[in-house]
């Protein structure tokens, strides 16, 4: 009984030092003050207000979605006919594209930014979109792969050949059979490329153009270095919509999952 | 038919090309660009992009030789050695008390550990140095190194706690009950039967974290104000502000040898795939 | 020491969500004795083994190892091993160490004299030569010499298992549990392994609880068997006990083959079953409800004439034993064992000697039946269609203007065909005097006077079901009668599938 009671509260300790920065900002985006630690009487949705109206900053997010799901895109295309492509090659192909998939992920981020950067000024778009976009997707694809190999490895080997035998052409047989079988895979790939890219600083730092601003870029200038966003109390707000929309997400996320479990355990 | 012989292998080639052109390529380009010195177009042997170059392996001389870069290495290994160290002190009860939860719910638990890491992860970091400035760590520069240290575990440690957690709730209860049964008490138990039984997530924890911290200045300069530098925050100052894109080039190979060298050691490469996986499976 | 090493008293365990594993277990178990607690999956055995483990405390109930009350005890105090069903070898240990676990936690109490000549007490781990030594014994005992060294995910199957007994046993423990060790090797290591552990058993001295789901291993292995189902015990006896009286039809089928059939005691040690009477040795009511066990090998064949029953040979299997067959009397089969062969097809009369019949008292309140559900939501029973309430099969559920059954979940359920259990009281049937009004019919077999009441037998015409009725009117025996029962009357449930 004891031992339970001190379980409990460690991991509520370490929730609770987990979320206090969190909860500290989203306390005080409603909050008026121009700096977290002196309180304002003012309370209300002002900051969201701010928010709304920042174009700067609005400007930024939006560039920041669209850059994550442009190159979610690409990275879900090009690793999901990467994937299906090393998986049916020799095995020799296999492996080595493979350990090749693997290096962006054990490599450091920096290190693979200046490659990036490196390629593309020798190609002659230095910092351009299309050397961020690329930086992004070199970043992703990986994992993207990486999420759709382990699906075609699950799926029956048999099922393509019975459909080619049954008469559909091989483009058909990839559309019809194959890609339904892995797409639990290729959803979760492209959620994830999403998610990392949404999160990257440094290769954007390294391959965007000088005016660019990700969410990433922005929070960095403000607060890197000493300086503090009291400038942009916006910030919070914008923080605090991020968090609401990711606990909504895993929310409906895993209210989805377990009704799809309960589903097929009733059968 | 077309005529054309259509296979499932070809699908790759995009992908290839990709890989090369966007991977290899660029890593020998980092190997080049280590070996050369920009010099006076006269004594150059040839040009990349528009610059002369010549052959030098002086770069790493002039690296190796500067203290403080010395001093910044060590630095960064230290930071990552003590994040390390301490993330593993914290996330292993909680991974341990998550799996010996009943129906799940360490599962469903779980999930509130890893739900911060859907936040962006320069918010995060800012969230922290507010957090850190509210309780007054900003009086004095020396908090500096603390102050950075504190972030880092704060940003990874989710990330050890997963693999921990999927070692630990995956150790056979039986294990457990037969060390009891042949009259080890409950501490007995653990430090002879579940942690060593649990290496392997402590290893895949530390392989997840060691790297980052040494590497990642996102942290250092958010939360050091500046006053601590690491390994990954000299190539960005020599590539951005220096513009010696041939120094920096230099020490992104010496890591590019570490990292690659510690791989292949430890035979780590086959285990990205579970790493990235568990990754993947936060989602 | 009391030659009582174990006893359960009264242990129930309950888990959460309200589930009954274990139901009121006593047991006492005597030193040196060779234990099985036997039953199918989810009876109840491994839970109470694990019980006399630690591993699980029992809801209400105590536990006493020679007269001290153990049970809240946790297992590390108790000085009981347990062999697992998995084996459960440290995979980062290797043999030695594996073997050596528990020898390296014990303190062992010395005495010694110091130079006053005071005795002092202290306790003392072993020593390395003594560990060593202890487990190249416990080693050469499982037949494993010089494995010492071996990596155990190197051995095999077989192998894992010995080396599981000798890590349990080099503990010298009191009582050694073996929680269905045998179930992974395959049939020819179970049996090389079931002498082994019994000579191992009576060597060692070491009180043996055991538990299998193999009524043979059972049989083979146990000086005592305790038969479980559902968290009961059924039935506790030597080998011979069980197999010979069961006290029940459930031990009677789980033990052994037997050809089990509902009967009727019709007179004094008189039995009908199969449709015919027996002569019997029980002594039971007048109509009281029976199971009849008959075991196979006990099953005289003779000539037709000569038998009291005759009926045609359908099967027949070598066995090498014995020849295996099954012949049918009427609708019944009888399974025989002889080392006569008799071919399929040649018709066989047999004889069964009255003390080879088993008789158990069944308990009987109300009829009960296999049936139906058909289109128009009718139940088929004991040959006849009887409008019944279906909606009762699902509770809460409801009639739609199709005659489909609307759950509260909003599923719509078609019923035609489904099998269902059917039960019908003694008081809630009708007997009409003639054979067509009613929905079911056939002949009255039997009438007895219970007193305030006549307790009415009716006999279907094709497959001879019983119908049985409390009236307070008399009736004639062989009557053509029929039956109707108020809808209300009908209680119906769902077959549950066959659980594995």
């Amino acid at each position: 009984m004891v031992k339970k009671i001190i379980g409990g509260s460690y991991i509520t300790l370490v929730l609770f030092l987990l979320y206090a920065p969190i909860l500290l900002l989203f306390v005080y985006s409603f909050n008026m003050s121009r700096e977290i630690g002196i309180w304002s009487p003012e309370w209300g949705f002002d900051l969201y207000y701010k928010l709304w109206s920042n174009t700067d900053l609005m400007e930024t997010v939006v560039n920041t979605i669209v850059l994550a799901l442009a190159a979610g895109f690409i990275s879900t295309v090009l690793g999901t006919m990467g994937a299906i492509g090393m998986f049916y090659s020799s095995r020799r192909v296999n492996r080595t594209m493979n350990e090749l998939t693997k290096i962006p992920i054990i490599n450091a981020e920096v290190v693979t930014a200046i490659s990036i950067a490196l390629i593309c000024t020798m190609f002659g778009f230095g910092r351009s979109y299309a050397s961020l976009l690329i930086g992004h997707v070199v970043l992703t694809v990986p994992f993207v792969v990486l999420s759709v190999i382990p699906k075609l490895k699950q799926m029956d080997n048999n099922l393509y050949e019975a459909v080619l035998d049954l008469g559909a052409t091989p483009t058909k047989a990839i559309f019809l059979i194959v890609i339904p079988e892995i797409l639990p895979g290729i959803i979760s790939g492209f959620l994830l490329a999403i998610n990392i890219s949404l999160d990257d600083y440094i290769i954007t730092s390294f391959t965007k153009p000088s005016t660019f601003k990700t969410i990433s870029t922005y929070v960095y200038d403000a607060y890197a270095k000493g300086g503090k966003s009291s400038s942009v109390p916006a910030l919070r707000a914008l923080f605090a919509i991020i968090f609401v929309v990711m606990i909504a997400y895993v929310v409906i996320h895993s209210f989805i999952q377990s009704r799809k479990s309960r589903l097929e355990g009733s059968r | 038919m077309n005529g054309l012989k259509f296979s499932r292998k070809q699908l790759g080639i995009p992908y290839a090309v990709f890989l090369i052109a966007f991977v290899v390529v660029p890593l020998l380009l980092i190997t080049l660009y280590a070996f050369t010195k920009k010099v006076p177009a006269d004594k150059a042997t040839f040009t990349i992009a528009g610059e002369s170059v010549s052959f030098a392996v002086s770069n790493f001389s002039d690296f190796f030789s500067k203290s403080a870069n010395i001093r910044v290495l060590f630095v960064s290994f230290g930071l990552a050695i003590i994040t390390t160290i301490v993330s593993l002190f914290i996330a292993y009860p909680v991974a341990y008390i998550l799996s010996k939860t009943k129906f799940n719910k360490g599962g469903v638990l779980l999930v509130l550990f890893i739900l911060p890491l859907w936040i962006n992860f320069v918010l995060r970091t800012a969230a922290m140095k507010e957090l850190l400035y509210f309780v007054g760590m900003y009086k004095s520069n020396s908090f500096s190194f603390i102050n950075t240290l504190i972030g880092m575990v704060y940003d990874y440690l989710p990330f050890v706690i997963m693999p921990l957690y999927s070692v630990l709730v995956k150790i056979d209860k039986s294990y457990a009950e037969a060390s009891a049964d042949l009259g080890a008490k409950p501490v007995t138990t653990f430090l002879s039967v579940t942690l060593p039984l649990s290496m392997p997530g402590i290893v895949s924890a530390i392989s997840m974290v060691l790297l980052p911290t040494t590497t990642s200045y996102v942290i250092s300069d958010t939360l050091g104000n500046g006053n601590v530098t690491i390994v990954g925050k000299i190539i960005e100052t020599q590539f951005l502000t220096m513009d010696n894109w041939h120094a920096g080039s230099t020490i992104a190979l010496v890591l590019l040898v570490i990292i690659f060298l510690s791989m292949f050691l430890s035979g780590k490469f086959t285990e990205e795939e579970d790493e990235s996986a568990g990754r993947a499976n936060l989602w | 020491m009391s030659d009582k090493i174990i006893e359960l008293v009264g242990i129930s365990k309950e888990f959460d969500g309200g589930t009954l594993a274990v139901s009121d277990f006593n047991l006492h178990v005597n030193r040196g004795e060779f234990v099985t607690f036997l039953g199918p999956s989810g009876c109840g055995k491994t839970t109470t083994l694990r019980m006399i483990a630690g591993f699980e405390i029992p809801t209400s109930g105590k536990i006493l190892l020679n007269g001290k009350d153990i049970t809240n005890l946790p297992p590390y105090l108790r000085p009981v091993n347990t062999v697992f069903q998995r084996y459960a070898l440290f995979p980062h240990l290797n043999v030695y160490d594996n073997i050596a676990f528990g020898l390296k936690l014990k303190k062992i109490k010395t005495t010694s004299k110091d130079k006053n000549g005071n005795v002092i007490e202290k306790f003392e781990h072993l020593k390395k030569s003594e560990i060593d030594e202890k487990v190249s014994r416990a080693l050469k005992m499982v037949d494993l010499e010089e494995f010492e060294k071996r990596k155990v995910t190197t051995l095999s199957g077989g192998q894992q298992q010995r080396i599981a007994i000798a890590r349990a046993i080099v503990n010298e423990p009191e009582i050694l549990l073996l929680d269905e060790p045998l179930g992974a090797l395959d049939l020819k290591m179970r049996k090389d392994m079931q002498l082994e552990l019994k000579d191992m058993q009576r060597k060692l001295g070491i009180t043996f609880i055991y538990v299998t789901h193999d009524q043979e291993e059972a049989l083979t292995m146990s000086d005592r068997i305790v038969v479980m189902k559902d968290g009961e015990v059924q039935q506790i006896g030597t080998p011979q006990d069980i197999y010979n009286e069961p006290t029940n039809a459930f031990v009677a089928d789980f033990i052994g083959e037997s050809n089990i059939y509902n009967g009727t005691i019709v007179g004094d040690r008189k039995v009908r079953f199969i449709n015919k009477v027996f002569d019997c040795v029980d002594d039971f009511e007048i109509n009281a409800k029976v199971d009849v066990v008959v075991r196979p090998e006990d099953v005289e064949i003779v000539k037709p004439e000569e038998g009291i029953v005759s009926g045609q040979i359908v099967s027949s299997i070598f066995k090498g034993v014995h020849y295996e067959m099954i012949m049918m009397v009427g609708k019944s089969e009888v399974m025989i064992q002889s080392t006569k062969e008799v071919k399929v097809g040649d018709t066989i009369g047999i004889r069964v000697s009255p003390d080879n019949i088993h008789i158990m008292k069944r308990d009987f309140v109300s009829n009960v039946y296999d049936g139906y559900i058909d289109k128009i939501n009718k139940v088929h029973f004991a040959e006849g269609a009887f409008e019944c309430d279906v909606t009762q099969l699902y509770p809460g559920s409801h009639l739609d203007s199709e005659g489909y059954v609307i759950t509260t979940a909003g599923e719509k359920i078609d019923l035609t065909n489904v099998p269902v259990r059917v039960e019908v009281g003694l008081k809630d049937i009708e007997i009409i005097d003639n054979d067509e009004d009613g929905d079911a019919r056939g002949s009255i077999i039997s009438i007895v006077y219970k007193g305030d009441h006549y307790q009415i037998i009716i006999c279907t015409d094709e497959e001879e079901e019983e119908i049985v009725c409390d009236t307070e009117y008399l009736w004639n025996e062989n009557d053509r009668v029929s039956v109707k029962i108020p809808k209300d009357k009908i209680k119906l449930t769902l077959k549950a599938v066959e659980k594995k």
